[in-house]
């Protein structure tokens, strides 16, 4: 792997910059290798790096169908945050959180990781109830969340209108200092790069297409658009499809897929220090280090796999994000998109083997996944090298939704992103 | 300034002349000027600075394709609006303008040391470098490079404008007035069709309005523009509609318009909105976008005075401004020479035509040629010279050799034309590569669309006319108007094709070779992607930030495949389109929200009660979109004054409460009660009529989703109570379950919520209160017990009365219809007897009888059982939704949390809500959690603080004695039972 560095820039700047090689191989699918994860996001990006670096499992793919990062990956408002309320949660989330820290320096790419704070707005005594109940939880778990006044919100984020006119003003806040943001294509791109360097085929263009199962019913292998390969260990991390691949190995999964919409505006400078998220007006914002503002919206409210929503849901976004920031009124809209993401019915995600052996599943990630990007592919390779859970991502199994033992962030919090 | 206007021509009003500012200096322009067209008329080449390198930049465009020359543009302080395009900025009087992103100032801005040392920040290299110490992106690295990003600066006040938003439906919506729209519109609205024209600029006309030469039916073009407007005016069934850009196709023939009402105007009148809104849903779009030129990709293509040749002959002949004296033209395509003979036809000194092709023959060619200009073939442009303006253009051939400088003060230039087809792709139709046009081309249709003129590849006057008519006959016919014939025009004007190049010219992919001029990316960017492994287009887009600037790449995404295929030596169309994503341009967030915003952001919900309530003096909360009255302070009390006193008042007398928030359904049919069996987790077949039972409604999962009061009116009619959230919800669940589960069902739901007022009248004196107000009605325990309702009369006006309680105390809910409530509210404030309370007191009156509230004991993880209602479920049915789930051998874990009550062993201090409960003080985090604090409060009545909380196990540790860990210190707390106050329920029972 050519080093990224200050120098490494200095030395090619002078020869033009011919000398770089591409930053991960053009591979074509093997006929057979000891794993295969299916999907080419940051969770399957991020597996197959640990499964190579950590559990020396170099003979593996990760087999996309379009181009890596593509997916919600490449489509999402990069907040990050571990202020969640259960144990089993703020377990995961901060284990990634721990490793976003360090990211740039164990990719050796720059994944501008920004833990500029993330603030949560409460807006009624429901909110503020709830919120508490966060920061109470997370401070025993060792997690950082604190609850700020609203005239310490507006300190903290000075567009903010604290206004007691509000429709719904702004009680409170509970804020995560070490929350914040990260660039998600570099993020795709690092993990495809280091994986890469470790042997790790990234094989794009390349859609599953089926799964193979051996007269025991284990998995021996999958079908693709580019030919059959077998392998062992299959790994299913394809994010809003995920239902469509568990299905071509006869499995149902909890899951619903919903279009979650998102939209910049034209790049200003720097106005807007943190990341803001409020649930009860539906509206997450950030500026981009490019100085776009990066607004997230709700989802639509109803299922499908076509990568875009109704024009009310960012418009509705849009009108809260007016009201909680009114200098923002003459921004404008410069790009707008939606990615599928894939719900479970506790709103937590499924990181687990499945009912099939052989075939390991990460997936429910919904609206909030990329947060977890690092500590879930952690854990899921953990689970897929070993034939056995993490203890993190142990309470997150399949069976929970059967017997009922769920970890509902949902309903705790209907806390998006 | 008229040494560079026309003397005469264009369609600017010379009489009336305009002062402006640009950046402090004071200039004069017309009315009809563009602010581009108007710097342009004053020598002012410079007007902007890149995003990444800071250099210097001009106008490259005449229209909202404009990459460079973006300005901030301020009516006071708080109407500023950054990057805005100039080329489509209307000149008014005294208009202000500022140049953005250079510090200090524009001629002098220290950020172009970003491209003294742009060898360091090619594509990407962020991504390579600013990685130690960790510590340092955040607080070093990222802050320098947010500080120099962006390009505006966003406005520092709320905005003042208004903005509203409008629906509209027509047979044929035609999006873009050019000679193909106009066409369309005209014969679709012959025909009978209603039709709306839209058209992004200020004056529909589109191509027509540089048009000069061309005649049509014997008209000049500028004429018969005229005349068709005035026609299509003249309809009551067309609306055109100028500034207004169809911003985005969604699906089932939705499309976004965004109208511009005021920008233009020096004065706006106070009554017009600054923006409208369309969503206009069309049973036919036909869509007549154009097409955008594209630039040449040379090295230094930036400099300012260089143009695109169309803009420039745009100036020359819409605005009567010579964007140069000696122009040089390079051009890939026929489309320059047409600039270059108009130039030259108004005098100006054309030096050379360097034509990149190795051979320049046909009609435009041979014209330039006799004109006596000079015709260069097989030549590339190696570089350009000048300051802060092109002054000379260096010629040569593409395989090196010498350098011809050709002196110059303006360049225009030409790489062929893109169709316009961003709302076809938006629209979801499939495109395909045309390898004559060069271009990709509307193929498959899945909206009722279809694209006319040069937006689909049919370039010329004569053909775009046809083509125009043609698509409005036939989407007024599949509109059901098929009365029209297009008509035949007859047409004067000389055309040419498509072609022209993609990517730039052999040997000119050197050195700041701009693609995308915005985001500073050169061919060698592009180049560099390529060869560090970004092969797709969309990672190539996003690595190199190509296409992604404000103008979405309008003039630089096809230079950008051009090069990707040649790196890659596959087929262009290969390599893929990037999505276009709506919008076309950029729109304005107010215009999205429009009215929606203060009381209007989302509709408030006050009761029938509201006015009673403000006059008493409430304070209020939002509960969902309800306002609620929390408390009535009289003078001199907080909160928890106000909330003592009003449950002091219920406990020894009689309080008031407007109860009317509460969802409330009426279940009606012969299978209600069957009905309410399967939807509840309790038994109703044997509810007598007049009695109520209160019923818990759980999720497909087993955990509790709402409760409330249910009364049998009639053997087959119930009057169903829900939460106050909750009541959308349950009725849609309700809906759904009795439309797709048992649609065999006789039963109808109807959501009553605002129908009925209701006026809780709770406290041990209730009955002898409310007595000299019945008709019909006997209030005597026998006869009206707990948990019973009656209809009869309340003041005189019919009324369902139920005697029920949330309070503990003897109590009924006085259900009248919503226009008598205050009636009834009055008549009992009058007898003296009664304090009001509100949603606050409710809370701790409850709490002190251990009655849950859904959403705060309960959060979506507990059962019935869990939240110490278990009693309720009715375990013989043979269904309820739920049920299944409840028998999971997890939902009877004796670890799960329970509801139970907490005393603190300091009766003053109230814990706080949310607060967490473990057995441990003194562990390490992560400590074993064993529940929280749900509901907490000081209670007057009984002298101390009390709490509610779920607590793993907690039915079982009744008289343990925890903690709860604050920031501050443990506090120690016993575990109770949750009922403090009466619990034998004999005041209930009274
Ligand atoms: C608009 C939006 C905003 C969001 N905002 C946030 C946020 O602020 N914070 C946050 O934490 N999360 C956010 N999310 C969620 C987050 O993006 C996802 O949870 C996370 O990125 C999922 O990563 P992934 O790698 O699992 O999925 P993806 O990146 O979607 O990757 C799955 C991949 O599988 C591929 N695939 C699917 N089927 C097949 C097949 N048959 N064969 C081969 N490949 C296949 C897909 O092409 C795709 O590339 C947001 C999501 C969206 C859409």
């Amino acid at each position: 792997m050519q080093s990224f560095s200050i120098l490494s820039l200095l030395r090619r700047a002078f020869g033009g910059h011919a000398s770089w090689q591409p930053q991960w191989r053009d591979a074509a699918p093997k006929a057979a290798y000891d794993a295969v994860i299916i999907g080419g996001g940051g969770h399957g990006l991020g597996t197959a790096y640990y499964l190579a670096s950590e559990y020396g499992m170099r003979n593996i793919a990760v087999l996309e169908r379009g181009w890596i990062g593509g997916g919600n990956t490449g489509r999402n408002t990069t907040i990050i945050r571990s202020n969640y309320l259960f144990d089993e949660s703020a377990a995961l989330y901060d284990h990634a959180l721990k490793l976003w820290e360090g990211l740039s320096r164990t990719l050796n790419y720059n994944v501008m990781y920004s833990p500029r704070g993330v603030m949560m707005l409460a807006h009624n005594v429901h909110d503020v109830q709830v919120f508490k109940r966060h920061v109470h939880a997370n401070r025993a778990n060792g997690v950082d969340n604190e609850w700020l006044s609203a005239e310490q919100a507006r300190a903290f984020c000075p567009p903010l209108n604290i206004s007691p006119d509000l429709r719904y003003p702004v009680l409170g806040a509970a804020l995560q200092r070490r929350g914040g943001t990260a660039r998600h294509d570099a993020v795709a791109w690092g993990y495809a790069r280091a994986a890469d360097a470790l042997g790790v085929d990234i094989v794009q263009n390349c859609e599953v297409t089926g799964i193979d199962r051996g007269p025991d019913g284990a998995v021996t292998g999958v079908q693709t658009t580019r030919g059959a390969i077998r392998a062992p260990k299959v790994g299913i991390v394809a994010a809003g499809h995920t239902s469509v691949v568990m299905g071509m190995a006869g499995l149902r999964v909890p899951l619903e897929s919903f279009p979650l919409q998102a939209l910049v505006s034209e790049p200003v400078k720097p106005v807007f220090p943190c990341v803001v998220m409020s649930n009860t007006v539906h509206a997450y914002i950030s500026q981009s280090d490019k100085g776009e503002l990066v607004i997230g919206a709700g989802t639509d409210a109803f299922v499908s796999y076509s990568q875009r929503g109704g024009l009310h849901i960012p418009a509705h976004t849009l009108d809260a994000i007016c009201e909680l920031f009114p200098m923002f009124r003459r921004m404008r809209m410069l790009r707008n998109w939606g990615g599928i993401v894939d719900t479970t019915p506790d709103r937590s995600p499924i990181i687990a083997k499945t009912p099939v052996p052989g075939l390991y599943v990460n997936c429910g990630w919904g609206t909030g996944g990329f947060k977890a990007t690092p500590g879930s592919a952690h854990v899921f390779a953990h689970t897929m090298a070993q034939d056995a859970p993490h203890p993190i991502n142990a309470p997150f199994t399949l069976e929970r939704f059967r017997d009922g033992q769920m970890i509902d962030e949902a309903a705790a919090a209907a806390v998006a992103h | 300034m008229s040494a560079l206007r026309t003397p005469t021509g264009g369609r600017i009003d010379r009489s009336r002349k305009l002062r402006f500012s640009f950046d402090g200096r004071s200039f004069d322009g017309f009315a009809g000027d563009t602010l581009a067209s108007a710097l342009l008329a004053n020598g002012v080449h410079l007007v902007g600075r890149s995003f990444k390198y800071h250099r210097p930049r001009g106008i490259l465009s005449a229209g909202s394709d404009e990459p460079n020359a973006l300005v901030a543009v301020a009516r006071d302080a708080a109407r500023v609006t950054p990057n805005l395009r100039a080329t489509q900025v209307e000149l008014y009087s005294e208009l202000r303008a500022e140049s953005q992103n250079r510090f200090p100032s524009l001629g002098f801005d220290i950020g172009v040391i970003n491209d003294v040392v742009s060898p360091l920040l090619p594509a990407g290299f962020y991504y390579k470098t600013f990685k130690w110490p960790a510590w340092a992106w955040q607080r070093l690295y990222e802050p320098a490079i947010r500080a120099a990003a962006g390009l505006g600066r966003a406005p520092t006040l709320p905005d003042p404008d208004r903005y509203i938003s409008r629906f509209a439906h027509c047979d044929v919506l035609v999006i873009g007035a050019g000679p193909a729209g106009l066409a369309a519109a005209l014969v679709a609205a012959d025909a009978g069709a209603r039709v709306i024209l839209c058209d992004e600029q200020a004056e529909c006309g589109g191509s027509l309005l540089a048009e000069t030469a061309a005649t049509i039916d014997g008209w000049p073009a500028g004429d018969w523009v005229a005349t068709t407007l005035a026609t299509l005016a003249a309809n009551p069934r067309v609306r055109v509609l100028p500034r207004t850009t169809a911003f985005g196709y969604f699906a089932h023939n939705m499309v976004g318009l965004n109208e511009r009402v005021t920008d233009h105007l020096a004065a706006p009148p106070a009554d017009l909105p600054r923006e409208r809104l369309w969503q206009v849903r069309a049973a036919e779009v036909v869509i007549a976008t154009g097409a955008l030129e594209r630039p040449l990709v040379f090295p230094n293509n930036d400099r300012p005075g260089v143009m695109l040749a169309d803009a420039g002959r745009t100036y020359l002949l819409r605005y009567g401004v010579v964007p140069g004296r000696r122009v040089v033209i390079a051009t890939a395509h026929d489309a320059a020479y047409r600039a270059a003979l108009d130039l030259h036809a108004a005098g100006i000194a054309v030096p050379l035509i360097a034509d990149l092709r190795q051979t320049a023959t046909g009609d435009w060619p041979e014209a330039a040629r006799a004109a006596g200009i000079r015709v260069r073939t097989g030549a590339i442009i190696a570089t350009t010279g000048g300051r802060r303006r092109v002054a000379w253009a260096g010629v040569a051939q593409p395989d090196g050799g010498t350098i011809e400088p050709v002196p110059c003060d303006a360049l225009l230039m030409s790489g062929g034309w893109t169709p316009s087809v961003h709302l076809f792709s938006q629209s979801r139709g499939k495109l395909r590569f045309d390898a004559e046009a060069q271009a990709f081309l509307p193929n498959l249709s899945v909206e009722r669309e279809r694209s006319a003129g040069a937006c689909r590849g049919v370039f010329g006057l004569t053909a775009a006319l046809a083509d125009g008519a043609a698509a409005g006959e036939a989407a007024a016919k599949a509109a059901g108007h098929g009365g029209a014939r297009a008509p035949r025009m007859a047409v004067t004007a000389k055309a040419f094709g498509g072609g022209g190049l993609l990517g730039p010219a052999a040997g000119t992919a050197a050195k700041h070779a701009f693609v995308d001029f915005q985001n500073d990316v050169t061919a060698k960017d592009i180049g560099l992607a390529t060869r560090e492994g970004f092969r797709s287009i969309e990672h190539v887009k996003r690595y190199t930030t190509t296409g992604m600037a404000t103008d979405q790449g309008k003039t630089s995404n096809m230079h950008a495949l051009g090069i990707v295929a040649a790196a890659l030596d596959v087929p262009l169309p290969q390599v893929g389109l990037t999505t276009f994503r709506m919008p076309y341009t950029p729109v304005t967030f107010g215009s999205f929200a429009a009215l929606s915003r203060g009381d209007l952001f989302e509709p408030l919900r006050r009761t029938p009660l509201h006015a009673q309530a403000v006059a008493a003096g409430a304070v209020f909360e939002d509960v969902g979109a309800w306002k609620r009255a929390r408390y009535f302070p009289r003078a001199g009390e907080d909160m928890h004054a106000a909330v003592a006193r009003e449950c002091v008042a219920v406990r020894s007398r009689a309080g008031l409460f407007d109860g009317s928030t509460l969802g409330k359904i009426e279940i009606v049919g012969a299978d209600a009660a069957e009905f309410l069996n399967r939807m509840y987790v309790n038994a109703w077949s044997k509810l007598g009529v007049g009695r109520c039972r209160y019923g818990i409604l759980c999720r497909e999962d087993g955990f509790v989703a709402d409760d409330g009061v249910i009364g049998r009116i009639a053997a087959d009619r119930f009057h169903v109570t829900t939460t106050t959230g909750g009541a959308a919800r349950v009725l849609a669940l309700m809906e759904d379950y009795l439309q797709t589960e048992w649609p065999d069902l006789d039963v109808w739901l109807t959501s009553v919520t605002e129908q009925w007022a209701v006026i809780a009248l709770q406290g041990p004196q209730a009955r002898d209160i409310l007595a000299p107000f019945v008709a019909g009605i006997d209030l005597a325990r026998a006869a009206m017990p707990h948990m019973s309702v009656v209809e009869g009369q309340v003041c005189g006006i019919p009324a369902r009365l139920f005697r029920v309680s949330f309070t503990g105390e003897l109590g009924f809910e006085i259900n009248v219809p919503a226009d008598h409530g205050p009636a009834v509210w009055q008549a009992l404030m009058a007898t003296g007897a009664v304090t009001p309370y509100g949603t606050e007191a409710m809370h701790l009156l409850r709490a002190e009888k251990g009655y849950i509230i859904v959403g705060q004991e309960t959060d979506g993880t507990a059962t019935p059982d869990d939240a110490g209602v278990g009693w309720a479920v009715a375990r013989s049915k043979r269904d309820f939704v739920g049920k299944r789930s409840l028998a999971r051998a997890s939902m009877a874990a004796p670890a799960r949390k329970q509801l139970v009550g907490l005393l603190t062993e300091d009766p003053n201090l109230v814990l706080e809500e949310g607060a967490q409960l473990v057995d441990d003080p003194t562990q390490a985090p992560p400590m074993r959690l064993l529940g929280h604090v749900t509901s907490s409060y000081y209670s007057a009545s009984l002298g101390h603080s009390i709490a509610l909380a779920m607590l793993s196990g907690g039915r079982a540790r009744h008289g343990a004695r925890l903690f709860v860990p604050m920031p501050g210190g443990a506090i120690a707390v016993q575990v109770t039972a949750p009922v403090f106050y009466d619990p034998e329920g004999a005041r209930l029972d009274a």
